[in-house]
C-alpha cells in the first residue's frame, strides 16, 4: 500500500546533513548530542501511542521539549509547545482548545493529572519508533501567546512556515554555536532552536533559575558565536558585570523595540560582533532583520510592487502589515479573528512613524503594553483594580522605561468623590492598599508601578474609556 | 536629600514592595548580586525620574550601563552635574 507523502520533518532535515561531532543541545545540567537525539535512543512508552496524536508538551525543562520535537514532528498530528512560565490553571483550556489527547510531561504530573489524559514521561530520554502516520498533513506546531484575559491564545504554525526565514548560509561557518536567552518554546527562541537544528550546530539553552552571570560564563565556556534575546534580556547582560564572559560575533535582538541606546551599548560591549535587530511576532513570523546598527528600519523595505519579495511589507493606518509564507495560519481558539486577512496580510498591531528615510516603532495599537517582552493587556489590570472596594473606574497605560521598554501605570477614580475621599496622606495609604490587592492577583510585571488618583476619566463616543492611541 | 541617599532609599522601598531581601548595599556590590531583577531596576529608574527629574539611561550621547551600585549612583550624579552645567 502506498504511504502518504509528507513534507520533510525535523528528523529528516536533521538527518540530511553531516552533523558536527560537537553538535549538541545543552542546558546547565545536561548535554545531548544531536546524533543521539536523531538515533532516538530513548522513548519510554509504547511508541505507537504517539502516532497521529495531539500532544501537549508540558515539560519543566526546555531540553526535554527539544528532544520531543525532534522525535515527534512528522509523527504526531499536533504538538503544543508549553513554555515554562505558563500558569497550570490554563492547562485545561489549552488541552480542550487544541483537542489534546496525550501529554508529554517532565516528572511531576500533579498539575496535569486533573486533565485525565494519557501521560508520557519525557525525562531527556524520549524515543519514538515510527509507525507511519495515517495522513499526509504535516504536524501542526502550536505556539502560545498571551491573550486579553491572561489566558494564552493558541497559534497554529507548521515546520515549513517556521523554517522559511532560515537560510542555511547563516550557519555556514564551521564553528557556529547558537544560544538564546528566550525559552525555545516561544516563537523567538524556537527560531534559534530551528536554526541550530537545520545547521547541525550546537545550541546552548537558557534556564530561568540560573543567575545571569553564571549563564554568561556558561555561554563563554561553550564558545557561543551567535546569540539572540530581547532588548530587556540584553540590558540585563550589560548590567551583569559579566558581559565579557562571552564574545559572540552575531548579536540579535527581537521581541521588543530596539532603541539606539541598546544597539550602541551592545556594539560597544561586543566590538567584533554584528549587532542586528529583527522584527518578528508569533502571529506574523519573522518580518525582517535590520543590520545597519540603527533603530527602526529603512523605508526602502516597504514593498514597492506586490510579490517582489518573500516578505511583503506595507503600512496601513500607521500600522505594520506583513504577508509571507512565514506567518501563522490561525488561532485555534474559537471566537478569535483570522490572523491572515482575506488578502493574506497580517496586521501586526505595531504602530510606526516615518522619520526621514526610516520608520521607527511607536508601540502597540490597542494599548497592549510590552514590559520586558511580556505582554500586558490594560483591561486585565483594570479589572483587578476595579475589584477594589474604593475604586470606581481605572485606566491603565504604558509608561516608557529604558530598562524594560515600558512599565504599567494606572489612573484611578475613587468611588463617591468628595464624600469620604481621603486626604493626601490617606491617599498614599490607599494607593498602597490597592497595589497590595494587585500584587496578590497579578504577576509582578502587570502590577502598576504608580497609581495616580484622578477626578474623572474621559469616555469616548463609543462609550468606552478613551485610550490614547 | 543627596542623590546617593535618594537612590538608596528608593531601592529599599522597592525591595519592601516587591518582597525582596537585600543584603548590605555598598558601592562595589554588583547589581546582579543586589537581589534586584530587571523589573525592580525598571521601577527604580522610573521612581528616580520622578524624584530627581533625571533619566541617564535615555541620554542622547550614549549610555555606559552600570555594573555596580557605585556605578549606578555615579551615573545619576554625573547626569545631575551635567544638567546643572
Amino acid at each position: 500500500m502506498l504511504q502518504p507523502t509528507r513534507p520533510p520533518n525535523l528528523r529528516a532535515l536533521l538527518g540530511a546533513q553531516e552533523l558536527r561531532r560537537d553538535a549538541a543541545v545543552s542546558d546547565p545540567l545536561t548535554s545531548v548530542g544531536l546524533d543521539e537525539a536523531l538515533a532516538g535512543a530513548n522513548l519510554a512508552c509504547d511508541p505507537a501511542d504517539l502516532t497521529d496524536r495531539s500532544i501537549l508538551l508540558a515539560t519543566p525543562d526546555q531540553l526535554s521539549t527539544a528532544l520531543a520535537l525532534i522525535a515527534l514532528d512528522g509523527i504526531a498530528a499536533r504538538l503544543v509547545l508549553c513554555p515554562g512560565d505558563v500558569d497550570p490553571k490554563y492547562f485545561g483550556d489549552i488541552a480542550r482548545t487544541a483537542a489534546v489527547d496525550c501529554i508529554v510531561h517532565g516528572g511531576d504530573p500533579a498539575p496535569l493529572a486533573s486533565l485525565d489524559l494519557p501521560m508520557v514521561k519525557a525525562d531527556r530520554t524520549l524515543t519514538v519508533a515510527a509507525r507511519h502516520p495515517t495522513t499526509a498533513r504535516p504536524t501542526e506546531w502550536i505556539l502560545l501567546t498571551s491573550g486579553t484575559t491572561g489566558a494564552p491564545k493558541l497559534v497554529r504554525h507548521d515546520l515549513a512556515g517556521l523554517t522559511a526565514p532560515i537560510r542555511s548560509s547563516a550557519n555556514a561557518q564551521a564553528d557556529t554555536v547558537w544560544a538564546t536567552f528566550y525559552d525555545i518554546r516561544r516563537y523567538g527562541g524556537l527560531q534559534i532552536f530551528l536554526r541550530a537544528m537545520l545547521g547541525g550546530t550546537p545550541l546552548v539553552l537558557s534556564d530561568p533559575t540560573e543567575p545571569v552571570d553564571a549563564h554568561l560564563r556558561r555561554l563563554g565556556r561553550r564558545e557561543v558565536t551567535h546569540i539572540s534575546g530581547t532588548p530587556s534580556h540584553w540590558r540585563r547582560v550589560l548590567m551583569s558585570g559579566a558581559a565579557s564572559a562571552m564574545s559572540p560575533r552575531y548579536v540579535r535582538l527581537s521581541g521588543e523595540i530596539a532603541d539606539q541606546a541598546i544597539l550602541d551599548a551592545l556594539q560597544a560591549a561586543y566590538p567584533r560582533a554584528a549587532v542586528s535587530h529583527a522584527y518578528a511576532s508569533t502571529e506574523a513570523g519573522v518580518g525582517f532583520n535590520v543590520i545597519d546598527g540603527r533603530e527602526g528600519f529603512p523605508a526602502a523595505l516597504i514593498t514597492q510592487s506586490p510579490r517582489d519579495a518573500e516578505v511583503e511589507i506595507r503600512i496601513v493606518n500607521d500600522t505594520l502589515q506583513l504577508r509571507s509564507p512565514r506567518t501563522a495560519y490561525d488561532y485555534l481558539d474559537a471566537g478569535q479573528p483570522p490572523i491572515r486577512a482575506a488578502d493574506g496580510f497580517v496586521d501586526t498591531g505595531d504602530l510606526v512613524e516615518l522619520r526621514g528615510d526610516r520608520y521607527v516603532f511607536l508601540g502597540r495599537r490597542g494599548g497592549v503594553i510590552n514590559v520586558g517582552g511580556q505582554k500586558v493587556h490594560p483591561e486585565e489590570v483594570e479589572a483587578v483594580l476595579n475589584q477594589h472596594p474604593a475604586v470606581q473606574v481605572s485606566l491603565v497605560q504604558a509608561r516608557r522605561n529604558p530598562i524594560t521598554g515600558a512599565l504599567v501605570v494606572a489612573d484611578v477614580v475613587l468611588k463617591a468623590p468628595g464624600a469620604g475621599v481621603p486626604g493626601a496622606t490617606d491617599q498614599t495609604g490607599l494607593a498602597d492598599e490597592i497595589l497590595a490587592h494587585c500584587r496578590a492577583t497579578l504577576r509582578p510585571f502587570k502590577v502598576p508601578s504608580r497609581i495616580r488618583f484622578v477626578d474623572s476619566l474621559q469616555v469616548a463616543a463609543t462609550g468606552k474609556l478613551a485610550r490614547p492611541s | 536629600m543627596t542623590i546617593r541617599l535618594t537612590i538608596l532609599s528608593e531601592i529599599e522601598k522597592i525591595a519592601a514592595a516587591q518582597n525582596r531581601t537585600l543584603g548590605a548595599l555598598h558601592d562595589d556590590l554588583p547589581l546582579s548580586q543586589s537581589g534586584f531583577d530587571s523589573l525592580c531596576f525598571a521601577l527604580l529608574v522610573a521612581r528616580l525620574e520622578d524624584d530627581l527629574g533625571l533619566d541617564p539611561f535615555s541620554a542622547a550621547d550614549g549610555v555606559s550601563f552600570p555594573v555596580t551600585i557605585g556605578d549606578f549612583i555615579k551615573l545619576y550624579e554625573d547626569a545631575a552635574a551635567h544638567q546643572a552645567a
